[in-house]
């Protein structure tokens, strides 16, 4: 039986405000415990949530980028359950009325650009974090976490391979950063997904049930957890068997998922509008100042590096992934007069390499899109060869210096002075006669081992069409 | 629509209410009468009525993003049952 893979993704993004959803608090990452838990994050008797207008404009934002209608009137429910992280006894979220309704994400896998559906995204409060180790068998709670805003995005079951769910993810958390209403830390939570997967024989309209696959939290375990649950959802109907819809964990040690163990009841939320809280309206003055806020989408960033600087699909895809690597790039570019494709692979290349190799970002480069560009102009004006701009770019790594300066101090400057390339090539002649021969006598291969010689005796110096141009003089047939 | 005495136990568990099982029989009897009387409204023709999602017929005031509180950590963990290392100590909640 072929068996197709159905999988949708709710993706919480925490927006990057300075203080919570409905207080005051601090949202700052590494407090100690409870210190960024006011009277209101902690559910005290008597206190109002107030909304963060922060919030509003960040969800407006992402809702504009995706296409997606943002609702004129949006309303926040309570969702009832009982678990020490959340202290109030319900999660203020949106159920009826979220903030954006349906808007779509192009991706694109294996050359092929498909259209995943947006059901909705919607604003909610973070709950705070259990500690489980060690309270001499009791849990400790940190509140500093809860009333944190975030804004679920729920897409529909598009996606139809671990692959795709990936790159929809992927996408997101690009989108995000680049309207910088979050940092996507994925370390710190600030980006988490549950994936529902499904299993059904293809060609077969109805879904199949489905499995939720809770908190994991990188793009590796995404498509790790997805892959073994279908493996698992295959083999238990391959035999006869039914899929229990229920909530799995993600086991990445053991690569397994196994089921929360959860009761019945446990998903009774009952939602109903929270009357601490009147209706959200959208005015129209918020829509016009956030469309004009809205940065150039990496979407469209993408086909304009294409379209301007003839680069190819997965280069502008690249450049175009961080609205960081995309300045750097452009201004690269504008500064050293080079021509694009040098910039992008210097970029693409030695740069992301080093970065990667060190896990930083582009915003922590060790080389400044100044230096850089220093670097490119004294290739394109023939004071140095390609091979030493390697090494002056080493070199760069490891000091504050320009270009310029590590040319001059490390004696790097090409020979272009024909008089003493002229010297070395009569010196090799006169060294090899048997190679002499064996070129004189027809073996072209040899060529290149003069070329060799001469590089090496200019200790890399020599400008190399001005070592070809003399030898072809000199040992002409 | 009347509840059953089983509806009644869920929904106090749901809510983490203990009840008397002796009152159980008349709670689901009051109860009963107010999804009645719920019934009863909803058969009102409301085609041409917006629905709204709170008595008060005005929209939620925003505030600026600011943090505005400072560390009353002490102050609150005075009157928790048991804290530790900065945290609040509950019951288990995992095997």
């Amino acid at each position: 039986m072929q068996w197709e893979t159905v999988i949708g993704l709710e993706i919480h993004t925490q927006l990057a405000t300075k203080s919570k959803i409905f207080s005051g608090a601090a949202t700052a990452y590494g407090a100690e415990p409870n210190t960024q838990a006011c009277a209101v994050d902690l559910g005290l008797p008597g206190v109002l949530p107030v909304l963060n207008e922060e919030v509003v404009r960040m969800a407006v934002k992402f809702g504009f980028a995706i296409d997606a209608e943002v609702a004129d009137v949006s309303v926040f429910a309570r969702k009832n359950y009982f678990y020490p992280d959340s202290p109030k006894g319900y999660q203020i979220s949106q159920m009826d009325h979220p903030i954006v309704g349906i808007g779509h994400m192009d991706i694109e896998v294996d050359g092929i650009t498909k259209r995943i559906g947006v059901t909705r995204a919607h604003l909610e409060e973070d709950a705070g974090k259990s500690l489980h180790e060690d309270f001499h068998g009791l849990t400790g709670i940190d509140l500093n976490r809860a009333g944190t805003p975030l804004l679920e995005i729920v897409s529909e079951p598009d996606m139809r391979s671990a692959k795709e769910a990936i790159a929809y993810m992927r996408k997101i958390h690009e989108l995000v950063q680049y309207l910088e209403i979050s940092d996507g830390n994925m370390q710190e939570g600030s980006f988490r997904c549950d994936a529902n997967v499904s299993i059904r024989p293809k060609g077969q309209e109805e879904y199949g049930t489905r499995t939720e696959l809770k908190n994991i939290n990188s793009f590796k375990f995404v498509e790790k957890a997805i892959n073994i649950e279908v493996e698992r959802q295959i083999e238990i109907i391959e035999n006869g068997g039914k899929i229990t819809q229920e909530t799995r964990l993600y086991d990445a040690d053991k690569n397994e998922t196994r089921s929360m163990r959860s009761k019945e009841e446990a998903n009774d939320y009952r939602y109903f509008p929270d009357p601490d809280l009147l209706p959200v309206i959208i005015s129209d003055e918020l829509r016009t100042q956030v469309r004009a806020d809205l940065p150039e989408l990496p979407q469209i960033k993408r086909q304009r590096f294409i379209a301007e600087y003839q680069l190819d699909a997965e280069t502008a895809g690249i450049l175009s992934s961080t609205k960081q690597l995309a300045h750097y790039f452009e201004a690269l570019v504008k500064s050293s007069g080079c021509d694009a494709k040098t910039c992008s692979n210097w970029v693409t290349g030695d740069l992301l390499g080093v970065l990667n190799k060190q896990s930083l970002d582009i915003a922590q480069s060790p080389i400044s899109y100044e230096r850089l560009a220093g670097l490119l102009q004294r290739i394109a004006d023939n004071t140095i060869s390609g091979k030493i701009a390697k090494q002056v770019f080493e070199a760069m790594l490891n000091s504050e210096d320009d270009a310029d300066a590590i040319i001059e101090s490390q004696g790097l400057k090409q020979i272009t002075d024909s008089g003493a390339i002229e010297a070395i090539i009569d010196k090799i002649i006169a060294d090899n006669p048997a190679q002499v021969e064996q070129y004189l006598n027809g073996k072209d291969k040899v060529f290149g081992f003069f070329v060799g010689q001469t590089m090496k005796a200019s200790q890399g110096k020599a400008n190399p069409g001005e070592v070809n141009k003399i030898l072809q003089g000199k040992l002409k047939r | 629509m009347s509840l059953t005495v089983d509806d009644v136990n869920k929904i106090a568990y749901l809510a983490r209410l203990g009840i008397d099982a002796q009152d159980t029989e008349s709670y689901a009897q009051d109860l009963s009468g107010m999804l009645d009387l719920v019934a009863q409204m909803s058969a009102v023709n409301t085609d041409d009525v917006t629905p709204m999602a709170h008595p008060l017929d005005q929209a939620q005031r925003l505030r600026p993003d600011q943090v505005i509180e400072t560390n009353n950590r002490e102050a609150f963990q005075a009157i928790a049952p048991q804290v530790e290392a900065g945290l609040y100590l509950v019951p288990k909640v995992i095997e």
